[in-house]
């Protein structure tokens, strides 16, 4: 069987959907950061894959995958760093806790 | 001069006008001033009369008052012969009531208002004498009735002055309602309010045939305009105010209920002499004289029993002015204008110089006065002129003018000649009975310390007095009677002097005046004694022939009685009405208070229910976790993504 474009765009969307499952139903913070970062690898994939599929002879995807791992790399910083912050503040990193945006 | 006649009521009404506005601060305070309009009138009438002497033709001065369709109604005044005597009685006799108010009325505490008032008195009488219409009459006439009232209710606190001037006023307005029903029949027949067109109109027999309810037209008008003469000049049967009408100051009375005022009744009935002179049969002059009679023979007959002295002055004049409606009434027009010119002046003397003897003794009782002669000299002798003109001694006023009634009476009338003859000795009675008991003997009261009274007040006496003795030379037959030649009216005989009647009537009241000094002064006959002889019929006098008792029973209660059962059915029929519209607005009010409370904040109240409700419900959803909200923005984008893909 020929792997082809269609394949790669039902792992992508998996993988997305995984992502967002984890990032709407985990109460850990980093589980959720971890949810984010399966999302921002899910596109990724598409990019790659559109990238091998549609122009063969570009490097577009695979600079712009590229700096999407940049921009992971960075949101994770970013976001554990307000981990640490919200810890430190709250004593908790379970997001059903900090409920400071209720009312 | 004549031309100036319209100043004449002028003066007292600028004179009312000035004191009304400024009152005490006045030239004595206010008194002075009425006094000099007065006596401006005075000097004009004086010089009017002069003229008119000299060439006694009618002036008249009209202005146009209004056009009723196509009828034009001037008004204005007229200056004649009867006019002149009028405005000259008024004006000359009111002088001296005037000047001698200055000294009765000094300790009043509404001095100026007195004034202000008889101001306006001698105005509304002036501007009735001179009009020339009967508008301007009945105007003249309502305003007398009106000062009338307002004087007798001068001392307004004692209840019986207050209810002697309602009387008056009510009475008289009997009498005013029949007059100006007669002063529109005139209008309505003829067109005008002019007298002169009336009696050209009536003379030329403009009414004549006509009849009105099976009655002669002229009979009933001229009868009718009686009826204010009859309430005016308190006739029978309307003469009942007259006697109340004391309550008020004794210059008033003296002025308004004796000279002028009541005077306006007969000098209504000459003015429209021709009305009753043409009348089928003279019936209404014979009404005239018939009244005329009753009321002199029944007021003398009461005089003599009155112990107030102002009472039987007050009697007196119903008894005079009676005596004069007799003379019209028989033909003798002359007779009865000169009485009451005499009349005005003796019976104003009478009254003054009760008002001084009552100053003096602080008590209008006879019985309790006497030996007043030696005390008040002026008084007494002025008093005594008086009665003697009013007994019709020679050659006191009364006398000639009486005497002129008498003769006419005897000659057209018989039987009034005897009402007349009587009424003379009755009247000479009561008057020396008067005299005896205030004047002579000792004083009775022990409280009273009586003085003469002050020069202001016994001058006028004086004045008066003087009038009483000569005036009525201006009647008299040796000198050719001027006052006739002034004053008569055409078409009607005077009947010739004749002196033995004049001895006759001189006779009987010189009978009358030592009657009363048999029984008052001599006291051969006690008084008591008289009293029981006469038995009933003293009491029915006394009782004034029950005629108040009489109008209680028959008009007053009925009256009263209808009005206490109209305030019944307005407190109990017309309240309640409006009773029950209140209440039924208070019930609505307050069925509109529940919708308000119940629906229509109800309904706001719902409103803000639903959206509390809804914010209740809804609240939950801002559950403050990022994670449902993110799942919100998901499943968002999701449903957008489906739409736009399976569009």
């Amino acid at each position: 069987m020929q792997v082809g474009l269609t394949h790669f765009l039902i792992v992508s969307a998996l993988l997305f959907c995984l992502g967002l499952y984890a990032v709407l139903t985990r109460r850990n913070a980093v589980a959720i950061l971890m949810g984010i970062e399966l999302m921002l690898n899910a596109a990724n994939v598409n990019l790659i894959a559109f990238n091998k599929f549609t122009a063969p002879g570009a490097l577009n995807g695979q600079v712009f995958a590229l700096v999407v791992i940049t921009l992971a790399a960075c949101e994770a910083g970013v976001g554990l760093a307000l981990v640490m912050a919200a810890y430190r503040n709250l004593e908790t990193i379970h997001v059903d806790e900090i409920n400071v945006m209720k009312w | 001069m004549v031309e100036l006649a319209w100043l004449i009521p002028v003066f007292p009404l600028a004179a009312f006008a000035l004191i009304t506005a400024f009152g005490r601060r006045l030239p004595g305070e206010g008194a002075y001033v009425a006094v000099a309009g007065i006596i401006a009138s005075a000097l004009l009438s004086i010089g009017i009369f002069l003229q008119m002497l000299g060439h006694p033709t009618p002036y008249e001065a009209n202005f146009r008052w209004m056009l009723v369709g196509q009828l034009p109604l001037d008004l204005g005044i007229r200056v004649d012969a009867l006019t002149t005597v009028m405005l000259l009685v008024v004006t000359v006799v009111g002088s001296m009531i005037f000047i001698y108010s200055i000294g009765y009325m000094h300790e009043d505490p509404r001095y100026s208002r007195f004034f202000a008032y008889l101001s306006l008195f001698a105005a509304s009488m002036l501007l009735l004498v001179l009009a020339n219409n009967l508008v301007f009459l009945y105007a003249g006439w309502e305003l007398v009735g009106l000062c009338s009232y307002l004087l007798i209710g001068f001392y307004f606190e004692r209840p019986s002055a207050a209810r002697a001037a309602m009387k008056a006023f009510i009475t008289t307005r009997v009498g005013d309602v029949f007059m100006f029903l007669g002063i529109l029949l005139l209008f309505f027949t003829l067109g005008t309010f002019r007298f002169e067109e009336i009696f050209t109109k009536v003379s030329q027999g403009a009414l004549t045939g006509q009849t009105i309810g099976g009655l002669p037209t002229l009979t009933v008008a001229a009868v009718l305009i009686f009826g204010g003469a009859v309430g005016k000049s308190a006739q029978f049967p309307l003469h009942t105010w007259l006697p109340d009408a004391m309550e008020g100051p004794t210059p008033v009375s003296a002025l308004i209920h004796a000279a002028t005022m009541v005077a306006a009744g007969v000098y209504l009935v000459a003015r429209a002499y021709t009305l009753f002179f043409a009348s089928p049969g003279q019936e209404a002059l014979l009404a005239v004289a018939y009244i005329g009679g009753i009321s002199a023979l029944m007021a003398a007959t009461i005089a003599v029993v009155q112990d107030d002295i102002k009472r039987v002055l007050a009697y007196s004049t119903i008894s005079q002015l009676g005596l004069m409606m007799l003379g019209l009434g028989v033909g003798g027009y002359t007779a009865g204008m000169f009485h009451l010119t005499t009349h005005a002046f003796f019976k104003a003397l009478l009254f003054l110089g009760a008002g001084s003897v009552i100053h003096a003794m602080r008590t209008n009782d006879i019985k309790q006065m006497g030996g007043l002669a030696k005390v008040m000299p002026s008084t007494y002798w002025t008093f005594l002129i008086g009665a003697l003109a009013l007994s019709g001694i020679f050659p006191f006023a009364g006398f000639w003018s009486k005497d002129e009634i008498l003769l006419e009476a005897f000659h057209n009338n018989p039987a009034l000649f005897v009402v007349g003859a009587l009424t003379s000795f009755l009247t000479a009675f009561y008057i020396f009975r008067v005299i005896f008991y205030t004047f002579s003997g000792t004083l009775r009261s022990h409280d009273a310390h009586p003085h003469e009274s002050p020069g202001v007040m016994t001058g006028p006496l004086w004045v008066l007095a003087a009038f009483s003795t000569v005036i009525g030379f201006v009647g008299a037959p040796f000198l050719g009677n001027p006052f006739h030649a002034f004053l008569r009216f055409e078409g009607v005989e005077a009947v010739p002097f004749s002196p033995t009647l004049a001895l006759a009537s001189l006779a009987i009241a010189a009978a009358g005046i030592g009657a009363a000094a048999v029984v008052y002064h001599w006291k051969i006959v006690p008084a008591q004694a008289l009293r029981r002889a006469a038995g009933p019929l003293h009491t029915l006098v006394a009782n004034k022939y029950y005629l108040d008792e009489l109008y209680a029973v028959a008009i007053v209660r009925p009256v009263l009685w209808i009005a206490w059962a109209l305030r019944n059915f307005d407190v109990y029929v017309i309240d309640a009405l409006v009773n029950l519209f209140g209440l039924a607005g208070v019930g609505l009010a307050r069925l509109y208070r529940l919708m308000d409370t119940y629906i229509v904040d109800g309904l706001v109240n719902v409103v803000g229910y639903a959206v509390k409700g809804a914010g209740g419900v809804l609240r939950y959803v801002q559950t403050g976790r990022a994670q449902n909200y993110l799942l919100a923005i998901a499943l968002g984008v999701i449903v957008l993504l489906a739409t736009g893909l399976f569009r």
